[in-house]
């Protein structure tokens, strides 16, 4: 499984990310940080496929991406 | 439960970077140089020369070492470095204004000697800090606060297309352009940063990259739609592609 780390003052709410996503993990939220965006949350992020298609995009670099080394027993239990 | 990366915040960015709207692609410029800088592990031995305008608040993005250059006369001081100190990766970046404008004169000039140095322009069709006059590079019929609703050719001329214009000097090793709308596009113009970055580490001469950007705070519009602008007129007009490489690698 992936985990996406957004950095919640360096996001600038500019949208990239959530119109590139193939899989509609990442949505605009409803927080504001020091600057005033609506910092993006990854709001399913179960879907996530690890693409990094979102940190390829992001102007700001705030979109860090992890994976998590599962074994395929619990992989399975998902 | 173990962690690792996929994707990391490139080391050669620096942490408080900050100064561009959101959605300019001026900062994504900013981290695919500084992911081929982490990757060529050259962060410590090169100099960035910015020169004044938009690009100029990248000085806040890298912990490179950098100087700051006179409006358009950033490849003049970028030459005088890289003969001083030839071991060193030396690259300017600048915008339309500066480098098609009233840094014309350098940018010529520095390309037909074939200074072993790498420009990166960044083409927004605008000036982008001083509020959106019309640069060299707005297209026709595009809106400007000095070039009207819609830029006349009649009045003003066309809009210059610089790698063309280069590719017409004999001396430069490397010209390309990309575009920064679209992940396939981000990901050339990476490659096209290092392929640049490595013919002036070999020695080999003038490297010329543009890479086609946005503006949406003086073209009025949205982040996103400001992506659909590009695609549809900028990239048109402004084809892209490797316009020279070195032979080696044909």
């Amino acid at each position: 499984m992936f985990l996406i780390n957004i950095d919640f003052q360096k996001c600038k709410a500019c949208g990239y990310c959530i119109q590139v996503c193939p899989n509609k993990v990442l949505a605009a939220g409803s927080e504001l940080n020091e600057k005033g965006y609506a910092v993006t949350i990854p709001e399913r992020l179960d879907k996530c496929v690890g693409c990094s298609m979102c940190a390829t995009v992001c102007p700001e670099a705030a979109i860090e991406i992890l994976k998590s080394k599962t074994t395929p027993q619990e992989r399975n239990a998902r | 439960m173990e962690l690792e990366y996929v994707y990391k915040r490139p080391s050669a960015i620096s942490s408080e970077a900050d100064g561009y709207c959101p959605g300019c692609l001026h900062s994504t410029a900013n981290r695919i140089i500084a992911e081929v800088l982490d990757e060529m592990d050259a962060v410590g031995r090169t100099i960035a020369v910015f020169p004044v305008g938009c690009a100029v608040l990248s000085a806040g993005y890298f912990l490179t070492d950098m100087t700051i250059a006179a409006h358009g006369r950033a490849p003049a001081v970028a030459c005088a470095i890289k003969r001083c100190r030839p071991d060193r990766l030396v690259f300017t970046y600048q915008g339309d204004g500066d480098l098609a404008a009233i840094g014309m004169c350098e940018t010529i000039h520095t390309a037909n000697r074939g200074e072993n140095i790498t420009v990166i322009f960044i083409n927004n069709s605008i000036f982008g800090m001083t509020g959106g006059q019309m640069a060299p590079t707005t297209l026709i019929g595009q809106a400007s606060t000095t070039g009207g609703p819609s830029r006349n050719p009649d009045e003003v001329g066309y809009p210059f297309k610089m790698c063309e214009l280069i590719n017409q000097l004999e001396a430069p090793k490397y010209i390309a352009r990309f575009a920064l709308d679209s992940v396939p596009h981000i990901r050339e113009a990476k490659k096209g940063i290092k392929r640049a970055f490595s013919i002036q580490m070999n020695g080999g001469g003038y490297s010329f990259v543009e890479l086609i950007s946005n503006c949406s705070t003086n073209w009025k519009t949205t982040p996103l739609k400001s992506l659909k602008f590009m695609r549809e007129k900028m990239i048109p007009y402004y084809p892209l592609g490797e316009f020279r490489k070195p032979e080696e690698e044909e």
